[in-house]
């Protein structure tokens, strides 16, 4: 064992963190609402929910529901729409030492743009990462993520309106991820980010009603971990941009289950809920592995599955 | 867990920045790994635990609440909700019902083991309004977060409890030691008198000369409808604490969104854990 402090920095396709952890999107705020019980200022970069051109209202509740080690999401994306968002949280979020990745969608092609357009100039944005995998929104949503054209006209118009990374964020319901990851990479995406909540759906047996008001919706929580592993692996290996991983990571060790699949980053997500001293916890984690197993940086790991 | 200049920094932001959502008032946020002092049972399927909580316990206002992870329950993600019952400088106490799994596991707990919590969460009731009398109204375990209050009020009023049956009535004995006037109805009769805690209510305020009250109620949302439409009626104010199924608890996932009233959109979705779980009944656009 060295005494030497590892190197826990990555880039991310042109964005820089300080170690290889974020926070996966809609399950962290927009800040402040972790703010309190985590400090920011730890955080690799932050990810924050998805944020459309317009404010948006969402879905009827129920919105949630608990499965065996994971849960059901079909929230519908509410938000304050671009200029809400840099309004409410801008000076805010602009008080840390804190890369904000903005995660962004959009019901239509154009609307993408728009909302990349919008928010492309504000100082406090680092990167965009573009969800085209939301399970839960009826227009555009999945589908941009299930269909290679519908996907690279998303992220060739995207890519047209920022020099900042892009990093579209793919969806795990597809039968061949590696398509997906390399139409990104042809489509100038600075990295990609793997994986969305996976399409799901309970139903009540007394009521015989589905459990979310939107029928149904996206499963997360460690109940996806090894799907999301495979994604990575399988994906991290198609492409030479950088993969950020997720899905069901809830310690140290399952990150570092993702790094060595081939992500250069992770984002703890559903586990935020369940504690969120998670994602500190993985941070610390990490580095201890990499000191325990004498890897002077994070990037020596990246990948190294045998 | 947090450091202060995060703390001060998020004062700031709630000094100088829009926010789309209500803030009604701030506690610090904390994380805190508890263990049980006490744990009881209460009546029928009722529990009272106590938890060693320094840390979350001097902070807690009537009406807030805790997230509560509930141990040795491996394939659970989500905390689980409950309001604070009682709260000093050293600790905390929930009074709980048994409903399924994530509380049949706290039921099995035992004195000295550990819980992780994390509050005070929620804005909690208000204070009350000097010169108006209070008034209580509550439903099943909803008697628990109108405790904390009735224990901190130097103003006694009446304390309103309904419930299917005897067992359902908690905390009555309480609210008498602590010199409130105690009306209960059963829909069984079994204690109180039988029928709905609305009629006993109604022939209350109609026995009065004056509607000078203010309402402080939780229970099921049946009951805090009917309230909340005699508030309107009857031209009082009714503070309703609102039950929503939770995921984070802290204003992050928007499960727990409840429909508020705006003069400009119609309805606008809150957030009942972090804008809430007490609203003013004004403020409430009920589902039709
Ligand atoms: C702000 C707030 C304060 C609360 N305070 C208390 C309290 O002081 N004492 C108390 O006993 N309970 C309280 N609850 C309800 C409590 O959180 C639920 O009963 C608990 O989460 C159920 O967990 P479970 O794993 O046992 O149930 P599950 O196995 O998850 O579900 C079992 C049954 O409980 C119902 N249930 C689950 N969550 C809720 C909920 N939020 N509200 C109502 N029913 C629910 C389910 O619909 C289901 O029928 C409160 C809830 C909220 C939102
Ligand atoms: C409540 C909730 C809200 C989410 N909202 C978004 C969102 O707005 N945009 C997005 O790209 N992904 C969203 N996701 C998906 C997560 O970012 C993540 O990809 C997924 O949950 C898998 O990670 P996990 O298992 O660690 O949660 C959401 C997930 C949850 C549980
Ligand atoms: S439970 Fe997550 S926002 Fe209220």
């Amino acid at each position: 064992m060295s005494d030497i402090k590892p190197d826990m920095s990555v880039n991310i396709g042109g964005l820089q963190m300080k170690n290889p952890v974020t926070v996966a999107s809609g399950t962290f705020g927009y800040g402040p609402e972790y703010a309190e019980l985590v400090d920011l200022n730890r955080l690799g970069a932050i990810t924050v929910k998805g944020i459309c051109a317009e404010p948006h209202t969402g879905n009827q509740t129920p919105r949630t529901f608990e499965t065996r080690c994971g849960m059901l999401n079909a929230i519908g994306l509410p938000g304050p729409g671009a200029k809400g968002f840099i309004e409410s949280y801008g000076e805010f979020l602009a008080q840390y030492d804190l890369p904000v990745i903005v995660n962004v969608w959009g019901k239509r092609v154009e609307e993408y743009g728009r909302v990349v357009e919008m928010l492309s100039d504000e100082p406090i944005v680092s990167a965009f990462e573009v969800n085209v995998s939301c399970p839960n929104v009826k227009e555009g949503g999945s589908l941009y993520g299930t269909d290679t054209k519908s996907f690279a006209s998303v992220i060739e118009t995207v890519r047209a309106k920022t020099a900042k990374p892009l990093i579209p964020k793919l969806a795990p319901n597809v039968s061949d991820i590696t398509l997906f990851a390399k139409t990104a990479e042809d489509c100038g995406a600075d990295a990609i980010s793997i994986m969305n909540s996976y399409p799901a759906m309970a139903i009540n047996i007394e009521t015989r009603k589905p459990e979310l008001a939107n029928r149904s919706g996206g499963l997360s929580g460690p109940a996806i971990k090894p799907i999301a592993i495979k994604l990575v692996w399988e994906a991290a290996r198609a492409v030479s941009i950088p993969v950020i991983g997720m899905g069901g990571i809830s310690c140290a060790e399952d990150a570092i289950e993702f790094i060595i699949a081939g992500a250069s980053a992770v984002a703890v997500g559903t586990a935020n809920f369940t504690d969120p001293s998670t994602v500190i916890r993985v941070i610390d984690g990490i580095e201890a592995y990499l000191i325990r197993h004498d890897i002077p940086s994070i990037g020596d790991l990246c990948g190294t599955v045998l | 867990m947090t450091g202060t200049e995060t703390k001060s920094c998020f004062f700031q932001f709630f000094l100088c920045v829009k926010c789309p959502f209500v803030f009604r008032g701030i506690q610090p946020l904390k994380q805190e790994q508890t263990r049980i002092l006490e744990h009881r049972h209460e009546q029928a399927d009722y529990w009272v635990m106590q938890l060693s909580a320094p840390g979350i316990g001097p902070e807690v206002r009537p009406g807030q609440f805790i997230g509560l992870q509930a141990p040795r329950l491996d394939n659970a993600v989500l905390r689980r909700p409950f309001s604070v019952y009682r709260a000093d400088n050293e600790s905390v106490s929930i009074l709980y019902k048994v409903v399924g799994k994530g509380t049949a596991a706290i039921n099995r707990l035992l004195p000295g083991e550990t819980i992780d919590i994390i509050g005070p969460l929620g804005n909690g009731f208000p204070e009350a309004t000097p010169g108006l009398t209070p008034v209580r109204i509550g439903g099943g375990y909803g008697a628990a977060a109108l405790q904390l209050q009735a224990r901190t009020l130097q103003k006694k009023g009446t304390v309103f409890f309904g419930g299917r049956t005897a067992s359902d009535i908690l905390c009555a004995d309480e609210f008498k030691a602590l010199g409130w006037t105690v009306e209960i109805a059963t829909e069984d009769g079994s204690v109180g008198s039988r029928g709905l805690v609305t009629d006993t209510f109604d022939r209350w305020l109609d026995e009065r000369s004056d509607t000078d009250i203010e309402l402080f109620a939780c229970g099921p949302e049946g009951m805090l409808r009917a309230f909340g439409d005699r508030a309107v009626d009857r031209d009082f104010k009714a503070w309703l604490s609102m039950d929503r199924h939770m995921a984070c608890g802290v204003g992050a996932c928007l499960t727990c969104v409840i429909k508020k009233n705006d003069p400009e959109k119609g309805w606008q979705w809150a957030r009942c854990c972090k804008d809430g779980p007490v609203f003013e009944s004004r403020e409430i656009a009920w589902d039709e």
